[in-house]
């Protein structure tokens, strides 16, 4: 992959890398990038213009350069989106700076505020942008901080970016590995990959976390973990990996180092656009399943996660 | 004749904050910080399972998830009243001691050192505030080196986490009772290697830069004094009664050593954007009502309070309260910029080779988790240690549910607004007398915050 992103990269295309309601765990998911390697990403593939966590410039001096960039190069750089957009109060859950002579895109004429909010940088830059990528579920769907009863009125980029190509890459946090192959993609075939109904690369969600499970053998034969720390399927420990469309067993985590399942934990379905609420209780036990054929307890599983029904509730009949 | 000085965004730190300082004859006379960006965590875990409570407090921060879900595993132990065997705790210090390297390592290079070292002419490193970088060329070129190089270290830190974790950012194995993963021959020598590879650079490489920057810019072992009172929760339990620790519990306020009560931390939110009738509550009562915009307020950070006074945590106040011989010898000197810097180093030292002993401890084969069965009403804390200072979580349990949750967070500690008292925040306080040679480069207003490795997202959850 090295390879397709270094000649895909000619011109360094500039990113802006913004922060929302985050915990900016996907930018330090992609510090964990190891092919490429971080180094090569950040200073021979893309031209990363602005991102708070990392960049030397700060205050009004880091916002004019993002300013700049939105206003020099429109339809050219990449907007990336760490974390929901806070919808409520006006926005001013989360801001990110004040407008002021520095600033030409953040005018007055949307609000009397002094403060950019978050929902507002979003809106702006978005329809400025080649693509927005929303890196990881809290942009992609709104994840946790949009939990029950969402205080905040948290929502994803997709409910307030209307023109411009968005592609979700969620997962809690996002996958380094997802997010720069979707990137390759993008600068070498200049277009958006085959994306599904929630806007998410087919080439990494395609098949579930139970369809590559190693453990997968374990459930066809029922034996099913009792305990945690246990041999077998992890169903009745509160599995809900038939919920979580995400390749995480062929690619696993940290350099291959280990991933959820294989390290005795139920997967929380972190990919599921109606995570957390309809993939938790994330260690409720499924007994009513021994009950069941697998078909229909399939059928209502899936039923059950388009309604937006807790994930516990429904098996537990 | 005074000016005003507003930085936001603060960058190069976890999160949303802003600063804005009163600047007269070249020093800070007054400070404000603001956190900016709130989400609500305690109100959306009210009525969940309480074991989801890892998995939740981890998403308040994922520099430091790990943190969050021990402070949590913690306190669901104590609800549950349960202990993990022997290799569950020795697990969740392991996978701790990785955080602490990696967050430590982070900071320095990746977040402090720009404020010393001038990097190259590209982006990330450009626009950059013109500052008085002192270090020769060589040793500058090096550092920038290192800076790269020190991006590999942090990732190795976060894959040997995983062996145990199963994934970082957000730990999947850190449950009440213990860790779920199995402890094996191959995974405590492949952890071992790893360890092997990071106390090297930290011995040679880490500990030797921060120390040649605190060399080049030994002024700043006298600015950014702060408040002077310190907290520490306890780090690494040696003992399943939390009686000990590796690096101990305690406090110092106004210049006495004394032992940690609990009981006597508050938080005030006459200043923060919250209901003002929730202000002064103990934690284990606490509320969190937002107000966004309400008239006095300017952050989203409440003000925790221990015995009323504001206290300043993290590696600092965990070496100083440990009297750990190479920070007290700096003797009020301790209390700055480079003071701060010295103690996380100091500090990281004293953890690998820890870390390699409990490897050692471990049992192959034997259980890492014990069963519980989750009380219908019952109440926990879990206090822990954070990279940054002195975490805590309380939970309240009724008819099986979380009735109540509070976490009262490191940078809450340091980066809070003034009490309804009146009385600064520790880095608020920290800010004041720091000289600003040039308004619109105050790279000197950043040092101060940087030194306090702030974590915003943590801060206010």
């Amino acid at each position: 992959m090295t390879k397709t992103l270094e000649t895909a990269a000619k011109g360094n295309p500039p990113v802006i890398w913004i922060h929302g309601a985050s915990c900016t765990g996907c930018s330090v998911s992609l510090l964990n990038s190891v092919d490429p390697p971080i180094q090569e990403v950040l200073l021979d593939i893309i031209e990363m213009k602005f991102h708070p966590t990392i960049m030397a410039a700060a205050g009004n001096a880091a916002l004019a350069e993002l300013d700049k960039i939105a206003a020099n190069h429109q339809g050219e750089f990449f907007l990336v989106v760490e974390g929901g957009i806070p919808t409520g109060a006006g926005g001013m859950y989360c801001t990110m700076g004040h407008r002021g002579s520095h600033t030409s895109i953040f005018d007055h004429s949307s609000t009397n505020n002094d403060e950019i909010t978050f929902q507002e940088a979003v809106v702006s830059l978005g329809k400025r942008a080649k693509a927005v990528i929303a890196a990881g579920v809290c942009a992609s769907n709104g994840g946790i901080p949009a939990g029950k009863p969402n205080p905040t009125q948290i929502v994803g980029v997709d409910q307030v970016v209307k023109e411009t190509p968005i592609i979700n890459i969620p997962n809690c946090p996002m996958h380094p590995g997802r997010f720069l192959g979707t990137l390759a993609y993008v600068l070498t075939y200049n277009d958006v990959p085959t994306l599904d109904e929630e806007k998410r690369p087919v080439m990494f969600y395609e098949k579930s976390v139970h369809d590559l499970c190693p453990r997968k053998p374990f459930f066809i034969e029922r034996q099913f973990a009792k305990e945690l720390g246990e041999a077998g399927c992890l169903l009745q420990l509160g599995c809900a990996g038939m919920a979580a469309m995400s390749d995480c067993a062929e690619r696993k985590w940290n350099n291959g180092v280990n991933w959820c399942i294989e390290a005795g934990a139920p997967c929380i379905a972190c990919s599921n656009p109606k995570f957390p609420d309809v993939t938790s209780p994330f260690y409720e036990k499924y007994v009513a399943y021994l009950k069941e054929n697998e078909i229909e307890f399939l059928a209502q599983l899936q039923s059950a996660i388009r309604n937006g029904k807790p994930f516990g509730e429904v098996v537990r009949v | 004749m005074s000016i005003k000085i507003t930085v936001d965004p603060v960058t190069r730190i976890e999160g949303h904050l802003k600063i804005e300082v009163e600047v007269a004859n070249g020093a800070v006379v007054d400070a404000f910080t603001s956190g900016n960006m709130f989400r609500g965590f305690e109100i959306i875990l009210k009525g969940r399972d309480p074991r989801d409570t890892p998995h939740f407090t981890q998403r308040i921060c994922g520099v430091c998830p790990v943190a969050h879900g021990t402070a949590s595993v913690y306190c669901l132990d104590d609800a549950f009243g349960i202990k993990p065997p022997p290799n569950g705790k020795i697990a969740r210090n392991l996978i701790q001691g990785a955080n602490y390297i990696q967050s430590h390592i982070l900071h320095f290079y990746h977040l402090a050192a720009l404020d010393y070292v001038k990097g190259p002419d590209v982006a990330p490193f450009i626009p950059r505030y013109e500052a008085d970088y002192r270090l020769t060329k060589e040793k500058n070129d090096i550092m920038v080196e290192h800076y790269l190089q020190a991006m590999d270290i942090r990732r190795k830190s976060q894959e040997m986490l995983a062996i145990f974790g199963g994934k970082m950012p957000h730990v999947m194995t850190l449950t009440a009772g213990g860790v779920t993963e199995n402890i094996t021959v191959e995974k405590i020598e492949l952890f071992k290697k790893y360890l092997t590879e990071l106390m090297d650079f930290i011995n040679n490489t880490y500990i030797p830069d921060v120390f040649a920057v605190a060399d080049a810019y030994s002024d700043w072992l006298e600015i950014g004094k702060g408040c002077q009172n310190l907290l520490s929760f306890g780090l690494f339990p040696i003992r399943d009664d939390y009686g000990m620790f590796l690096i101990p519990r305690g406090t110092y306020t106004q210049g006495q050593w004394e032992d940690l009560n609990a009981a006597s931390i508050t938080e005030d939110v006459k200043h923060s954007w919250y209901k003002d009738e929730t202000s002064g509550l103990h934690p284990s009562q606490g509320q969190t009502e937002p107000q966004p915009l309400k008239a006095g307020g300017y952050s989203w950070i409440k003000s925790p309070r221990y015995n009323g006074l504001p206290h300043e945590v993290g590696p600092l106040a965990r070496m100083w309260i440990a009297k750990e011989p190479e920070i007290i010898k700096l003797g009020s000197k301790a209390f700055s910029v480079m003071g701060r810097h010295a103690a996380r180093a100091i500090e990281l030292a004293k953890i690998g080779p820890a870390m390699l002993e409990w490897l050692d401890q471990l049992e192959p084969g034997k259980p890492a988790i014990s069963s519980y069965t989750v009380p219908k009403q019952a109440q926990g804390v879990g206090l822990h240690e954070a990279p940054r200072g002195a975490l805590g979580h309380w939970i309240t349990i009724k008819d099986g549910l979380i009735e109540n949750f509070q976490a009262v967070v490191p940078t809450t500690w340091n980066a809070g607004p003034r009490d309804d008292k009146g009385q600064r925040g520790p880095l608020e306080e920290a800010l004041i007398g720091t000289p600003v040679a040039d308004a619109d480069n105050p790279v000197e207003l950043l040092r101060v915050v940087r030194s306090f490795d702030p974590c915003l997202a943590c801060s206010i959850h």
